[in-house]
């Protein structure tokens, strides 16, 4: 993929900073963690919380297409805005947000390369200020199933589609649960989805939280033996991860059928009935 | 909940005799620092998890027994990486300085 394309959907620090005082740009900072944003975020940055603003309160599902609506509409921002997403946790939920603006049809969105890492580890500038934005009138469009799996596509992707499992070589073989940094105590089984291959969205990121290069990500998914002649499902444990690296190969990469399974691991490791498989990848 | 709290997760309520901690502070010449950030690598050296420290420069993992490597990045400093064994019911501390 050529380096314009990129910059469709990617921008990097120097990008945003050139960009400061577009008008027609609007920076949002998604984490779940939002005591980030409220110390200081990138000047201008308003914020989404990505289980507040985007979950459902009761269900266990997205937001609608009309809350999506009123909720873009009350942060001011319009269907012709360049949306720049940046967070935590190396882009995670800002990767998330993405698939999910993708999901309601957003036209002109992007990731900030690196997120607030990068932007930190450069010590660049970071205010405590919240922008006022006017109040804007947003159209969302009905939800693009083409990028969303549901559980029973992925079981009957077993086998016949690659199945990505992003999360980490621990959680893939069942010896945790949850990333490292929380606690483990849930009820769930461990393991991951048959025929799933183990490709960390770790090993798509360099350490300061960029993305690797086109021909390293090609190479990547290349050695860990995907086929790209196939569909493509991408799950971790909630769906955010899996957004990380769906942006990848769907986003970076230009592959077609990519959908994220939001549902993930725990939906899969509850469900009764279906298989689970423990072994390490061979 | 998937979203890294500065610091790491905090303790409590959490059952420390089943869980394998690996904990510290990150130092400045003798000074805490604070938004550095701590990644546990596996005995692989694959990613498992990333934290920023804590206003005090603290980090912690709920890790799995075996060994680890905390990798450490901050502003203006080289990367640090510090091998770590983490057992079950114990806590693993360490002090990494920049």
């Amino acid at each position: 993929m050529s380096t314009e394309t990129r910059e469709r959907v990617l921008v990097d620090a120097d990008w945003v900073e050139s960009h400061l005082d577009d008008a027609g740009v609007v920076l949002v900072e998604v984490d779940e963690d939002t005591t980030a944003y409220d110390k200081n975020h990138i000047r201008g940055a308003v914020r989404l919380d990505w289980k507040k603003d985007l979950q459902d309160p009761v269900r266990r599902d997205f937001v609608d297409k009309e809350q999506f609506e009123k909720l873009l509409s009350a942060r001011g921002i319009g269907n012709d805005h360049t949306v720049v997403l940046y967070g935590g946790n190396n882009n995670w939920f800002a990767a998330y947000a993405y698939w999910y603006f993708k999901l309601y049809g957003h036209t002109d969105v992007r990731l900030l390369d690196g997120g607030r890492k990068k932007w930190e580890l450069d010590s660049r500038e970071l205010v405590p200020d919240v922008p006022e934005r006017v109040a804007t009138t947003y159209t969302a469009k009905d939800q693009d199933r083409s990028i969303r799996a549901f559980r029973d596509e992925v079981e009957a992707a077993i086998g016949q589609q690659n199945l990505v499992d992003v999360r980490s070589p621990d959680e893939f073989a069942g010896r945790l649960l949850a990333p490292a940094h929380l606690p483990q105590e849930q009820a769930q089984r461990k393991g991951h989805i048959p025929t799933a291959k183990n490709i960390p969205w770790s090993q798509a990121a360099n350490d300061d939280g960029t993305f690797k290069s086109d021909d390293e990500l090609t190479k990547l998914y290349g050695d860990a033996g995907v086929d790209f002649g196939k569909d493509t499902i991408a799950y971790c444990r909630i769906g955010e991860r899996s957004s990380h690296t769906w942006f990848v190969i769907h986003e970076l990469l230009g592959q077609e059928s990519v959908k994220n399974y939001d549902g993930s691991w725990v939906e899969w490791g509850s469900l009764v009935g279906v298989p689970i498989t423990l072994e390490e990848q061979p | 909940m998937c979203g890294a709290t500065a610091g790491g997760p905090s303790t409590d309520g959490v059952d420390l005799t089943q869980e394998s901690v690996v904990q510290g502070v990150v130092h400045r010449d003798g000074q805490p620092v604070a938004g550095a950030y701590v990644r546990l690598l596996d005995a692989s050296g694959e990613f498992t998890a990333e934290v920023p420290t804590s206003a005090t420069g603290q980090f912690r993992f709920f890790a799995a027994p075996g060994s680890w490597t905390v990798r450490t990045l901050a502003p203006k400093a080289a990367v640090v990486d510090r091998p770590v064994v983490a057992a079950k019911g114990q806590i693993a501390d360490l002090h990494v300085a920049l």
